[in-house]
């Protein structure tokens, strides 16, 4: 019963998004103040109840409805509870689903904190997430419904597949949704604002925060993503360049040359039809994003099983909207002229710069992904672009973007002298040029790649520091205290984010040049040397878990005699859904991880054992964390706060004298 | 119920890690050059991934095709070519420049190109014209000011 009323609650949303879509968009060019406010109404109806779908869905699972087919191709009695319930998104249907409810929440978000925004801006923007939902409640309704039922249940489930069964990845699409879907908002702003004809100041602090809010989402989920990877797929790889994982990097970086233009535009009312333009493809590379994962076009390690017939609506959808935006874009972007002149020397150029790097960077991406799809239709030829193309094509962009970012996040708006930026980053680049050389000094016939890293990530971290530093002005410390500690809130953001940024980049480039690594055979009992470090193989057993069988060792790890970690690497294999996983054993450290995994049993009774020494792992997500909490902080500023929209609305009552 | 576990148990064939220590080449050097070269193919049976990581079979037996070429004597490039010319330019995770590919190779610096063109021109357009009188503002906005102006009056 709560599963028809979930679908039920599904198809009224599809009609009250139909409601959303239209009376708002009429009500706004009318100017019929009733009909506007219907779309927030309309918002927060639909969320109302995709949120009562989602329950009723997640309900079936707790409860391992097996009547529900989809249930039963996902889950099994004995699976732990927390899987039952990430099994939900943990498919085709279930995620479509949570696509849904997170774009009907930003939808009713802005009717919720728009009360700052003009009327018929709000309405027009609630009306274009209004369609989007229409146009994914459709996809749903007509090729996913995940409330289908079975005509005679199975006794159990065919069980979650095993590699999913993990709380990082309970969590990673969730966040990773959030921030695909969040740019939908920064997409309905950019395609009202070209229906009103009018992008200003005013315009960029709006779309500011929902695009930060997006990214902020965005970069946790691909963290954790990315985290997932480097423990349980068992030799610690963090980023393949798989075409999924580019489909939610490519949002990723436009979504941060976007973040960067808003601040141009909101400052200087210059590159309005950059930063809308920007806005539209944002999320028409979720879309694109959405169309990889599904459709099955391009292969990858992460698809769902697809069919052919769901990629053609996903693609209609892409087409409808991007099409449509663009088109919208092209007869009005000529209006949006700018106000702001600056000098070619000056922050705004060198936002111009870093949107241009961020920008070519996710096109590059974006060929390197569709690229074997592109040669097979026009030339027929098989072939694959992986990893080697990325690292060496992608990565003299981001080497560049390092190398200009502190010198352009310093240099003052309008017109900047060059000379004086540079003498304020002089200490911060002979320092970063001294750890790059002292790192190259130590390390003996090694590449250059991991001092190069070094220099260029302590470049960056020293340039944020600087420029708070800067920021202190002159005189005695007490009074350069005081006024960094009451520097707004936005300028800390940056300094955190560009910092985040810099950590990233050493410790990729630290983890690819750094990391030592250790194959061999080895009885219960016997040890090894590890960088120092002293791995013995203490005992092997078998063990079984809730819904798996489990090959543990026990290593235990000593460095000169004193007791570090014992860890507990495993070989599961998950009998119902017929594969096997490896759970590697990771000494988690500050400055390295040490990752050990238990291989076959070998002819002679001895072991297979990997091991590997991973130099500052933990500092890629923390980088990736940081440049988060460089995002939220902010987003906390005051000139984003929501409570400034109510400031303004009580100003309003103030009766004029 | 635990039986059927156990069986079904039996019917899997267990994981094997990627690269196996009865794999490894006794040179170092030899073997070094092979680790290299194997992170640049692809496994075929897998998705998008090399067959240095891969735990698949058919991964297995390239890694060790690759070291008997290596063993033979062959130069990297004639040992990725003997392979490739087995298993067609589907193996390479490193595309080639060759024919349209070059296209894939210099999309990023032609697309930086026009990319900073279109930003140098914007540039110098910024420095000197486009300061035309501000929007007049609207009634509204008018009003609205008027508000602003006189809440901050004392």
């Amino acid at each position: 019963m709560i599963v028809e009323l979930g679908h039920f609650a599904l198809i009224l949303a599809f009609f009250v998004a139909l409601i959303q879509t239209v009376m708002p968009m009429i009500g706004a060019q009318k100017r019929w103040v009733g009909w506007m406010a219907v779309g927030e109404a309309a918002a927060v109806t639909q969320v109302l109840l995709v949120a009562f779908s989602f329950a009723a869905l997640t309900y079936a699972f707790v409860t391992s409805d097996f009547s529900v087919a989809l249930v039963v191709a996902n889950s099994h009695t004995l699976k732990p509870m927390l899987y039952k319930v990430s099994g939900v998104w943990g498919n085709h249907e279930g995620s479509l689903l949570l696509w849904v409810l997170i774009l009907a929440v930003f939808g009713a978000s802005v009717a919720w904190f728009g009360g700052n925004l003009p009327p018929t801006l709000r309405a027009r923007v609630i009306a274009v997430q209004g369609s989007i939902g229409l146009a994914f409640l459709a996809f749903m309704l007509l090729t996913s419904n995940p409330f289908l039922r079975l005509e005679t249940p199975p006794f159990n489930g065919q069980d979650l597949n095993p590699l999913l069964q993990d709380p990082g990845l309970a969590f990673h699409p969730p966040f990773l949704y959030l921030g695909y879907v969040g740019l939908s908002v920064a997409f309905s702003f950019a395609v009202a604002a070209l229906i009103e004809g009018r992008v200003d100041a005013a315009w960029g602090r709006w779309v500011r925060p929902w695009t930060l809010a997006a990214w902020i989402f965005l970069t946790i989920g691909i963290a954790l993503g990315s985290w997932w990877a480097y423990y349980e797929l068992g030799w610690g790889g963090f980023w393949f360049w798989d075409p999924v994982e580019n489909a939610s990097f490519m949002p990723w970086l436009i979504g941060a040359a976007l973040l960067h233009s808003a601040i141009v535009v909101e400052k200087r009312e210059a590159l309005k039809a950059w930063t809308i333009l920007l806005a539209i493809l944002a999320f028409g590379f979720s879309l694109i994003g959405t169309f990889i994962v599904r459709s099955g076009v391009i292969t990858s390690v992460h698809a769902f099983a697809n069919d052919p017939e769901r990629g053609v609506f996903i693609l209609l959808i892409l087409a409808f909207f991007m099409g449509g935006a663009l088109m919208l874009f092209a007869a009005r972007a000529g209006a949006m002229e700018a106000k702001g002149l600056f000098a070619p020397v000056s922050r705004e150029s060198a936002l111009v710069v870093n949107n241009l790097l961020l920008a070519v960077s996710c096109f590059v991406v974006f060929v390197g992904t569709i690229w074997p799809l592109v040669a097979e239709l026009l030339w027929d030829r098989k072939l694959s672009v992986g990893e080697p193309f990325f690292n060496a094509a992608f990565t003299p962009f981001m080497i560049v973007l390092a190398l200009l970012l502190p010198v352009g996040a310093m240099l003052p708006w309008k017109r900047a002298i060059a000379g004086r930026t540079l003498r304020a980053l002089w200490p911060a680049a002979v320092l970063a040029m001294a750890l790059g050389l002292l790192a190259y000094a130590v390390q003996t016939g090694r590449s250059a790649l991991g001092p190069i890293g070094l220099m260029l990530g302590a470049w960056v971290v020293f340039g944020a520091i600087t420029e708070v530093w800067q920021r202190a002005g002159r005189g005695p410390l007490a009074g350069r205290i005081g006024r960094i500690a009451r520097l707004p809130r936005a300028d800390w953001g940056k300094a955190v984010a560009h910092g985040g940024f810099g950590v990233t980049v050493f410790a990729v480039a630290a983890m690819m040049a750094w990391q030592v690594e250790d194959i061999r055979t080895m009885d219960v009992g016997e040890s090894f040397e590890l960088r120092g470090y002293t791995v013995t193989l203490a005992a092997v057993e078998k063990e079984t878990g809730p819904n798996y069988f489990t090959t543990k060792a026990v290593m235990d790890i000593t460095r000169k005699g004193a007791a570090v970690a014992t860890v507990y690497p495993e070989k599961r294999v998950y009998p119902v859904a017929a594969m096997p996983t490896t759970e590697a054993g990771i000494d988690y450290g500050f400055t390295r991880d040490l990752y050990l995994v238990i291989g076959d049993a070998q002819a002679n009774g001895s072991w297979a054992v990997r091991s590997y020494y991973k130099p500052f792992a933990n500092w890629i997500w923390g980088g990736a964390m940081l440049m988060a909490l460089g995002g939220m902080i902010s987003l906390a500023d005051r000139r984003y706060r929501v409570a400034a929209g109510q400031r303004a609305r009580k100003l309003k009552a103030v009766p004029a004298e | 119920m635990i039986r059927a576990f156990a069986l079904s148990l039996a019917l899997i064939a267990t994981p094997v890690l990627a690269v196996q220590p009865d794999e490894i080449l006794d040179d170092p050097a030899l073997e070094a050059r092979a680790r290299d070269l194997s992170k640049d193919l692809r496994c075929l049976v897998c998705r998008n991934e090399n067959i240095d990581d891969s735990n698949a079979d058919l991964a297995r037996d390239l890694r060790l095709l690759l070291r008997e070429r290596l063993v033979a004597g062959d130069t990297d490039a004639e040992a990725i070519a003997y392979i490739v010319d087995r298993y067609g330019e589907y193996v390479l995770l490193n595309p080639t420049s060759k024919g349209a590919n070059l296209l894939l190779w210099i999309a990023g610096p032609l697309m930086l190109l026009v990319g900073g063109g279109i930003a140098f021109a914007y540039l110098r357009r910024r420095r000197t014209d486009g300061d035309g009188p501000a929007d007049a503002l609207t009634l509204e906005e008018e009003k609205r000011l008027a508000e602003i102006l006189d809440a901050e009056k004392p």
